[in-house]
């Protein structure tokens, strides 16, 4: 490959994301995409709460803006960005150094450790799931850790995906080997999504390995808790590089999950020192976006049974954050029968555990609304949506069923 | 994915391109780094404002017919200019906001009052910009909104009186209007403005405030999601000329364009890829072979048979000035034309007069072909602000360069496929 190959570090190598504040030239293009400052005026903006006011911020002095920890973190102004800066990780970065000023909730503490949840609920799920459905409870839960009570939250499964998975049959003549990179949301809360993406992806002759692995660190990170983060980021690289020394490719169906492995945790942790989250990161597919590179090279069996659904296919933020554009509906053109709407609201709002909070939850549906108006201006049976928490908050908001796009594909193909 | 043409870069220029090509059948990627800058800009469309010394254009098809290499104009078709200007208001109109419209030939610039209370010289505009032509509004009530930042009623209207076109205009200050939460910026009163009542509201207030015959102009807010409608609502009011004046970025007139024209690429099919940067090209038989684009992780490569380079200028960082004195194309290292030598002056002393480095620019040939370590890469052509020759701050073209040049470089790649009877 030629190629200028100059002055490309942008936003990836060595200089931090505080020096790209710098290629700021105040352009409001961020301004004009942040669903957040569109709804209210607790959140300036990415521009005035990021590149403006970083460079009034040092370590140990006043901090000028508390505003920025109603930033939902989705990301978006550092994917409109044309000079490079990146946004959204500056706030994050800020949002952490106001919690290590201001203390961190309670509820934040909480909330953020989704794998011990989903160890404490699962042996107890019958129980847990009626406790959080329950009204008095979540009035309690409200008023003492401020998580909304009407905030949309998972039921447990019961069973672990990873423990159960771990012991399967191998695929005996498989072209070829991917890690599965599952996530704790299909791990303790939708195992049926996890199952569906191992069918799918053996379906096309791809035997799946699944490494035991915990969480990404991603909901600490979004609530500015970065140490314990970046000890479960570096435990999970840790516990996924091994399996991929071979080249293979680990393939996730959370895509929040994996944008923190390849991007997230390297630049808003900077762990730019840690060898195997390098190589996780390199090496880390989103579902999607793999199994359209396996039709690219004609390898994706075709072989999709006419479905006759409506469905409205939602790309959320931090998918768009790929860098992939919208693989999902590439494959959905591959399944006849379908009748796919696009939708073009940018978020849903929820952006992993910003909606769950007491002072957030409303934001976080206003975020939601264009959205929420497309999805009953197209009608669809369901709505397609790549994020889990994401679903959770399209289901409640819309009324109607949601799904990860491997669940269409997975119909399409016959396998349920 | 399998396209058949990719292009780089998300402005007026290459969505042009873009559009065009996926609505003749092709699939058409566009790889953005960001948003382009079609935001940032009132959305006219400047053809050819002033001529080189500085005197009003009347008929700028005409006049930028005249001009000489390396100016862009002169790189493209006669009638390609023509064309591309009836292309976008058709284009407009075929786009999701109903009753939102284009005017003007490009036979005869409109002129039209600016933030400062100057006058611009234009070929095309939306209609309830184009509706402030100084020409029809000898008396105008410039109305401001208190609060917002930017736009200056009393200063519009003092700068217009004192013009050159017979004006008369008075200011006046609406208050912030109740129900409105966040900061009365143009972008903000625009998604307000979009709810009737908001907009039945604001023609009540401007009721008040308007003495008979006056037309009246507003910052450029009417509107995101209806702008033809709430425009409608104000001029059924009201019973005179209402009309918009652009206002600093963010440029709501240009989030309308940058909303019709996505909304045509992904209608036709056109897949849009933002957050991907491109960083180098592997070519083949003096043509490009595929790009190397860097995401969130780790690079991708993208194969298609034509690619549409429009990733801007300096301005965009797409051509940098390295400390060095040398000038580079920053995505695939393509040649530079007219740049000034090491110890030359690059930039004049007047900022907003001639600089020697506007002449600089992606050298291309005849079909806008770029060049790569001396190789003509047939099947590639750049537009818009990348190609150099041109002063657009000086003589209003910017808008038009990227229009015309991003129209020509669809019909080039169509007549590509064409030839080699690739099916649509």
């Amino acid at each position: 490959m030629s190629g200028a190959g100059v002055e490309q570090g942008d936003l990836v190598g060595e200089l931090t994301m505080r020096a790209t504040l710098d290629h700021c030239v105040k352009c409001t293009i961020c301004e004009q995409n942040c669903p957040v400052s569109a709804v209210t005026p607790l959140f300036p903006g990415p521009k005035y709460a990021g590149p403006q006011s970083e460079r009034f911020r040092e370590a140990g002095v006043l901090q000028v803006d508390a505003s920025v920890d109603y930033c939902s973190g989705c990301g978006i102004c550092t994917q409109v960005c044309p000079h490079g800066v990146a946004i959204a990780e500056i706030n994050a970065q800020a949002r952490a150094q106001l919690k290590r000023d201001d203390g961190i909730a309670l509820r934040d503490r909480i909330i953020t450790r989704s794998a011990l949840l989903g160890k404490l609920g699962t042996p107890t799920a019958p129980l847990a799931n009626w406790t959080l459905g329950n009204a008095p409870f979540r009035w309690l839960v409200e008023k003492l850790l401020h998580v909304h009570r009407d905030a949309p939250l998972p039921r447990f499964a019961g069973r672990r995906f990873n423990r159960k998975a771990r012991k399967r049959a191998r695929l005996p003549d498989a072209r070829r080997k991917v890690v599965f990179f599952h996530g704790c949301g299909a791990d303790y809360y939708d195992d049926h999504l996890a199952e569906m993406t191992v069918a799918v992806l053996e379906h096309n002759g791809i035997a799946v390995e699944i490494p035991k692995q915990g969480c990404c660190g991603l909901p600490m990170q979004s609530s500015g808790l970065f140490k314990d983060a970046r000890r479960y980021v570096r435990k999970l690289a840790a516990e996924l590089a091994p399996s991929i020394a071979d080249g293979s490719e680990i393939v996730a169906c959370s895509t929040s999950c994996s944008l923190m492995l390849k991007r997230e945790a390297i630049e808003v942790l900077e762990l730019h020192d840690d060898d195997d989250l390098l190589q996780v990161s390199r090496q880390t597919r989103d579902i999607c976006e793999f199994l359209v590179d396996l039709h690219d090279r004609g390898e994706l069996k075709t072989d999709f049974l006419p479905l006759d659904e409506k469905i409205a296919y939602h790309a959320p933020c931090q998918q768009q954050g790929h860098g992939i554009g919208k693989p999902a509906m590439e494959l959905f053109r591959l399944v006849p029968g379908l009748d796919l709407t696009e939708m073009d609201a940018r978020c849903c709002g929820i952006a992993g555990t910003y909606g769950l909070k007491r002072e957030k939850y409303q934001i976080a549906i206003d975020v939601g609304q264009p959205l929420w108006d497309q999805i009953e201006a197209a009608d669809p049976d369901e709505v397609a949506c790549d994020s889990e928490t994401c679903r959770w908050q399209i289901t409640k908001e819309s009324q109607r069923p949601s799904v990860h796009p491997v669940e269409v594909l997975y119909r399409a193909y016959g396998l349920s | 994915m399998n396209p058949d043409a990719i292009v780089i870069g998300a402005g007026l220029s290459g969505l042009t391109s873009a559009v065009r090509l996926a609505e003749a059948g092709r699939k058409v990627i566009v790889l953005a780094k960001g948003s382009g800058a079609l935001t940032l800009a009132p959305a006219t469309i400047d053809v050819l404002g002033y001529g080189s010394g500085g005197q009003v254009v009347d008929d700028p098809i005409r006049a930028a017919l005249l001009k000489a290499a390396p100016h862009p104009y002169s790189r493209v078709a006669p009638s390609t200019v023509e064309d591309a200007l009836a292309w976008l208001p058709d284009a407009v109109a075929r786009g999701p906001l109903s009753g939102y419209r284009y005017e003007g030939s490009g036979a005869r610039n409109l002129l039209l009052p600016t933030a400062l209370g100057a006058v611009k010289p234009s070929a095309l505009a939306p209609a309830s910009i184009a509706a402030g032509d100084v020409r029809g509004t000898p008396k105008v009530l410039v109305v401001g909104v208190d609060g917002m930042k930017d736009f200056h009623p009393a200063l519009i209207a003092d700068n217009l009186s004192a013009g050159a076109y017979a004006v008369s205009a008075r200011a006046a200050t609406l208050p912030r209007p109740n129900g409105l939460a966040l900061e009365p910026g143009a972008l903000n009163l625009a998604r307000f403005l979009d709810r009737e009542a908001n907009a039945q509201a604001l023609a009540e207030r401007l009721r008040e405030l308007v003495r008979d015959d006056e037309a009246i102009a507003v910052p450029a807010m009417l509107g995101l999601k209806r702008p033809g409608q709430t425009w409608q609502i104000l001029r059924d009011s009201l019973k005179r000329t209402i009309y918009e004046i652009p206002t600093l970025p963010p440029s709501v007139p240009g989030m309308r364009l940058l909303d019709v024209l996505k909304t045509l690429l992904r209608q036709a099919g056109g897949q849009f890829i933002n957050n991907a940067v491109v960083t180098g090209c592997r070519v083949e038989d003096e043509a490009i072979a595929a790009i190397t684009v860097r995401i969130s992780g780790h690079e991708r490569t993208y194969s298609a048979p034509q690619y549409v380079i429009a990733t801007g200028g300096v301005a965009s960082g797409a051509v940098a000035l390295g400390s060095d004195w040398v000038t580079r194309e920053m995505a695939l290292g393509l040649e530079i034309d007219n740049a000034p030598r090491p110890g030359q002056r690059r930039f004049g002393d007047d900022y907003l007069g001639r600089h020697p480095i506007a002449q600089a620019g992606i050298g291309v040939d005849g079909a806008l072909r770029p060049r790569l370590a001396g190789t003509v890469l047939a099947n590639a052509r750049v537009v818009g602000a990348s190609l150099g020759g041109a002063e657009p701050w000086r003589e209003k073209s910017g808008d038009g360069i990227s229009l015309v040049t991003g129209y020509a470089a669809a019909t080039l790649a169509l007549d590509a496929f064409d030839r080699k009877a690739v099916p649509a």
